[in-house]
């Protein structure tokens, strides 16, 4: 019996024991640090939409295949509100925030619709494909500072981090020598070990520095898009900030994390590495299949049902909180045969990395083009890359609710 | 094949601009998408399937025309 069923005939008959349900974030296998935790894969096989528990005791669904978790996300009557009581939060961090300063990514639409179409032209397909030589040209500048006389490097503090820090710098207007703050501030907010205060602190730290930040842009304008906020007059500085804050954490650390961790997954993959410097067209289909297979969002989109919603033989009911494992949904073998090996040449352009629904990542364009810039330049500039360290010692962000490494220590 | 759009349901994820540039693109204004052929050639086909099968927000349908 599948946990839905078990708990459909609890419902029915009122009595039975609640089922064990899976606690989440579940923590990853040993030695498989590029693998979804054993038992939401488990849960993806045998019992695909199961129940599981969050760290405060609650309970929620978890929804585990591809094709289910496109259903989920894709369909209205899950929502993305997190004010809704019920709402499954991944940490008390997220909860405590909920309430002030509401970004859109937690707001269904018309409000969500609203916001985000003021922003959907900065990251269209051609605006972002023109920005490809001034990132190829940061690329460039910033592997010729880590080279300089040396040998050795970490690679997340040099290059992949600063890379896409100074790309959502100069889009939104957020002077890069503020990336010391923001970057720290980041930090807190994604850490899964992070208190409560200390989350609320960093966040509020966060807009105040934004609100600032829209309030200068009212005297001295410029191209960015905080001010171009600004000179649209719809929002107050407070709705810019918080648009702010969502862009500047999110455009940086996703990137960030996604360069390096793929970075290290194809020195752990010579074969896939070899194909890839020997035909470097295959570069938008190795960022799509790397996005993939790494799916460094791997703690899944939390949503709430609005009303009782059949799903993979279950009834989630109106007010019960869904996860969406969108890591283990990029490795259901119905649609990536073979999906827990790493190939470049596979069209993974089905992948639900950036999520699904009218809340797909809204910089995706943007996240793109910096992978493709940024692996590309890297393999061809550092022929002789390799790990300088054991592959064992590698510090894998477990602790942080977006993955990666906390540092790459490479030689070339 | 007939292609159509919904500019309400959009939410400018360019997807379909990556998968078939020659039928889809994105509005100057707030990248929100635009048919540029609503009846391409069938060299084009697979690429409007899957732009189709993987537009976030099912913002665009494919109709088969029978050939007369």
């Amino acid at each position: 019996m599948t946990t839905a069923e078990r708990i459909d005939m609890e419902r029915a008959t009122g009595t039975a024991e609640r089922p064990a349900a899976l606690a989440v974030p579940a923590a990853r296998a040993d030695g498989c640090p590029f693998d979804p935790a054993p038992g939401v894969e488990r849960a993806r096989r045998e019992d695909p939409v199961t129940r599981a528990t969050l760290w405060d005791g609650s309970s929620c669904w978890l929804v585990t295949r591809h094709q289910d978790v496109r259903e989920v996300l894709g369909d209205p009557r899950f929502s993305a509100d997190a004010t809704r009581p019920g709402f499954p939060f991944l940490t008390a961090g997220a909860r405590e925030i909920v309430g002030s300063n509401p970004i859109f990514i937690r707001q269904d639409d018309p409000d969500h619709a609203r916001l985000r179409r003021m922003l959907t032209a900065d990251f269209m397909v051609k605006k972002v494909e023109a920005l490809r030589p001034e990132v190829q040209r940061i690329a460039d500048e910033l592997l010729d500072r880590m080279t300089d006389g040396r040998t050795s490097a970490d690679l997340v503090a040099e290059f992949a981090l600063p890379l896409p820090s100074l790309v959502i710098c100069l889009l939104l207007g957020v002077p890069y020598e503020d990336h010391e703050f923001f970057q720290e501030r980041s930090r807190i907010l994604l850490s899964l070990r992070s208190a409560a205060e200390e989350v609320r602190t960093a966040s509020d730290e966060l807009q105040d520095y934004l609100i600032r930040l829209a309030e200068s842009k009212r005297q001295r304008p410029d191209d960015g898009i905080v001010s171009r906020l600004v000179a649209r007059g719809e929002l107050d500085s407070t709705d810019i900030a918080s648009m702010g804050r969502l862009l500047l954490v999110a455009g940086h650390e996703t990137t960030a994390n996604m360069t390096a961790l793929s970075t290290l997954t194809l020195l752990r993959n010579p074969e896939q590495l070899a194909r890839l410097r020997n035909d470097p067209s295959l570069i938008k289909g190795a960022v799509e299949e790397l996005l993939r297979y790494l799916t460094i969002v791997h703690n899944g989109l939390p949503r709430i049902a609005t009303e009782d919603v059949t799903l993979g033989g279950a009834t989630i009911r109106a007010g019960e909180g869904v996860l969406c494992t969108i890591n283990t949904a990029n490795r259901d073998e119905d649609v990536f045969p073979g999906g827990d090996t790493l190939d470049v040449g596979r069209d993974a352009r089905r992948h639900v990395a950036f999520g699904f629904g009218v809340h797909q990542c809204l910089g995706q364009p943007l996240a793109r083009v910096e992978l493709q810039i940024a692996l590309e330049t890297l393999l061809r500039r550092l022929p002789e890359l390799r790990l300088d360290i054991p592959f064992e010692d590698v510090p894998f962000r477990h602790d942080m609710g977006i993955y990666g490494v906390h540092a790459l220590p490479i030689a070339w | 094949m007939r292609v159509h759009i919904d500019q309400e349901k959009c939410c400018g994820a360019g997807s379909c601009v990556l998968s078939a540039p020659e039928v889809f693109d994105q509005r100057e204004e707030d990248g929100i998408v635009v048919l540029l052929d609503a009846a391409p050639p069938a060299e084009l086909h697979d690429a409007v399937h899957e732009a189709a099968a993987i537009c976030p927000a099912a913002a665009i349908s494919v109709e088969q025309v029978e050939r007369v």
